[in-house]
């Protein structure tokens, strides 16, 4: 069967089972709609988490970012597991006490203030609409490589199929999807990660075989033998650190902060039975979770490893040493044709030299005749993409591999779309504009929101905005400085009040947006930065990707001194930081 | 439930984030970057073990310690009378 039939069939096959459970889950009121009447058993939240929060970005950028940033990109591995420590312990199950339906209106009541619910609205529409629309991305790539259509036609279909379970589902029939998605999306990833690992050390368990000696005879451990590959070519070594320990801390930091702030994590939780459920789930959730990221690095190493074997085949400035162009393997062509990867013959000699960019192994290269790294386009991209390829794995796996990019985009794009509508509707609508609307005239309200949103969303897909790139900084930067520390407040400070919670949010918002504009341009419009994005320009050698954390700091300083100089909350108030955080009162 | 018991039953929970917190900072922002050089020259297999913390053994204490918490909480919510049917 050729590859294209297949992977019809197996994206048809995952398609089909979406529309089947989306039938089976329509939402009949608003709390169906929001948080699954609170219904949702531990163990399967976790799984809906995972799949609501491993992106398209997760699935398929990340082990590449791995495989070129090496120990650098150790701030992702632990930044976007390490924040659903602080979501178990400092926010979930208080919130989940709580027992509403969104963040901004846990925020405007524990702040009694509508300015509070707004600015949380805000920052919430902001992170998640910038989110969605790398996810929208995502799908349309995963498309037009795999099944060969247009970016738009993608993109339509991928909308088209959301729409049918979100719009009729809500929150439950996101929450089933979210689950066959999971499962989709982790088996089409570790099984071409086993086979990689089998081939390479001989291990099974991917997590093992990075750590494990070469198959290949020569005895030597994987990561060293990626070291010196990559060193006696010019790259700097895999396993040291490049970048400054400052901004590693932060930016691990940050999106640890950012993460457990991020409001389509967090109202996931509030669809589970209980105090004790939420926070077993988050553990559920991290299990899961866990299960990718700890594949990820060794997917990045190894796939790594085989490219760089690929096209150094022997001796290091031996005649033959490099592969002739005329050798390559099928994949590379194919891959070549999408514009991943892109190779120019610089010196002339129908070889392919691959090499880095040291000073001192400039002089040595030039000795070889070499003249210039003639790899001239390598996406971290293709490293998951191309993996099945590489490591020749039946067109089977290639289909999965397809399917569950879309299963990691197409479930994300969800949880972010249910977090939007369900802002405007229950916050925006119902809590502020219409109070008095039946729970019937707002489940409709919230079905038109998120058909707005999805239209808005697949607008944005079509054409992004020239920031699409720039998302995550912004995302977790958003989520970091204000969502994350007035909920902290609003559980762990009885004293945290109105004025507080609303200047620390807008003192925490505006600083981390102004330094992230600073350096990538007013809005990311071209040319207006104030100073070039360089490490020498940062403040004390912060990117603008780790100031999140620094915002968050400047959220809790301004809020806690403008509390204290002001009035404390009413007694009610303080009554309700109390109930939340004692799981089994205020019942009996 | 009294305000006391209330404030005791509060004061646990803190003790218990922190114990936490304390060593989610360790095993991530200790020994997978402030001490990662040092403990490379530990090795763990093939892995230097700085190394191994940052891209690996980080994610599994993270995990553990959850469910250690929550563990934990639901002993303390047991001994306060104040869990959930």
């Amino acid at each position: 069967m050729s590859l294209q039939l297949m992977t019809y069939l197996v994206v048809g096959a995952t398609f089909a089972l979406y529309i089947v459970i989306a039938i089976k889950s329509r939402a009949a009121t608003t709390g169906e709609f929001y948080v699954a009447g609170k219904g949702v058993p531990p163990v399967l939240n976790g799984m809906a988490t995972g799949a609501d929060w491993m992106s398209a970005a997760s699935f398929i950028s990340m082990a590449g970012l791995i495989a070129f940033k090496g120990y650098d990109a150790s701030v992702y591995l632990m930044g976007w597991t390490g924040g659903y420590c602080l979501l178990a312990m400092l926010l979930a199950p208080y919130l989940r006490k709580y027992g509403k339906f969104t963040v901004p209106e846990f925020i405007g009541d524990r702040y009694y203030s509508h300015t509070a619910r707004v600015v949380a609205v805000i920052c919430l529409i902001t992170a998640s609409l910038t989110y969605v629309i790398g996810q929208m991305k995502g799908i349309g790539v995963a498309f037009s490589r795999f099944l060969e259509v247009d970016f738009s036609v993608g993109l339509v279909a991928g909308m088209v199929i959301v729409f049918i379970y979100a719009v009729l589902g809500g929150m439950k029939g996101v929450t089933y999807t979210q689950i066959a998605q999971y499962c989709v999306l982790i088996f089409a990833y570790t099984v071409p990660a086993v086979f990689i690992s089998l081939q390479l050390t001989g291990h099974a368990l991917p997590q093992i075989g990075l750590g494990s000696t070469m198959a290949d005879g020569s005895n030597m451990y994987l990561l060293d033998k990626l070291d010196k590959v990559l060193v006696d070519l010019g790259f700097s070594a895999y396993t040291v650190q490049k970048g400054t320990t400052i901004n590693m801390f932060l930016l691990t930091l940050s999106l640890m902060i950012g993460t457990a702030g991020l409001p389509h994590v967090i109202i996931r939780f509030f669809t589970v039975p209980t105090v004790k459920d939420a926070r077993s789930s988050v553990g559920w959730a991290l299990v899961f979770i866990a299960i990718l990221y700890t594949t990820a690095p060794a997917v990045g190493a190894m796939a790594r490893l085989n490219l760089m074997n690929t096209i150094q085949i022997g001796p290091v400035g031996s005649p033959t040493g490099n592969i002739k162009i005329s050798d390559v393997p099928s994949w590379f062509t194919n891959w070549e044709k999408t514009g991943l990867l892109k190779h120019k013959d610089k010196n002339g000699d129908g070889r392919i030299q691959y090499y880095g960019p040291s000073k001192a192994f400039a002089a040595k290269a030039a000795s070889f005749g070499w003249k210039g790294n003639e790899m001239v386009k390598v996406d971290r991209d293709i490293m998951v993409l191309a993996n099945p390829e590489i490591a020749k794995l039946p067109n089977w796996v290639i289909a999965l591999v397809a399917a569950g990019g879309i299963a990691a985009a197409l479930s994300t794009a969800a949880g972010l779309l249910l977090a939007i509508s369900s802002s405007i509707s229950h916050d925006l609508l119902k809590g502020i504009f219409a109070p008095g609307i039946s729970d019937k005239a707002e489940l409709m309200a919230s079905r038109i929101a998120m058909a707005g949103s999805i239209l808005v969303a697949g607008y944005l897909g079509l054409n992004p905005p020239g920031f699409a790139a720039q998302v995550v900084a912004l995302a977790f930067g958003l989520a970091a400085s204000s969502i994350f520390p007035a909920l902290m407040m609003g559980i762990f400070s009885k004293r945290a009040n109105n004025a507080g919670a609303v200047l620390g949010m807008l003192a925490g918002l505006g600083s981390t947006l102004v330094y992230i504009f600073w350096y990538k341009g007013w809005f990311f419009i071209k040319g207006t930065e104030m100073l070039a994005n360089t490490p020498d320009n940062w403040l004390f050698g912060i990117s603008p990707e780790a100031f999140g954390a620094v915002g968050a700091l400047i959220n809790f300083v301004v809020a806690m001194i403008v509390s204290n100089m002001t009035a404390p909350p009413p007694e009610h108030i303080q009554h309700l930081v109390e109930d939340i955080r004692v799981p089994g009162t205020g019942r009996r | 439930m009294s305000d006391a018991a209330k404030a005791e039953y509060w004061k646990a929970n803190i003790r218990l984030v922190i114990g936490c917190l304390v060593v989610w900072f360790v095993v991530s922002y200790g020994c997978g970057i402030l001490f990662a050089r040092e403990l490379n020259a530990i090795r763990l297999g093939g892995y230097q073990l700085g190394f191994w913390f940052a891209q690996q053994g980080s994610i599994y204490t993270f995990v553990v310690l959850i469910f250690f918490y929550a563990w934990r909480m639901n002993q303390l919510d047991r001994k306060f009378n104040v869990h959930e049917e």
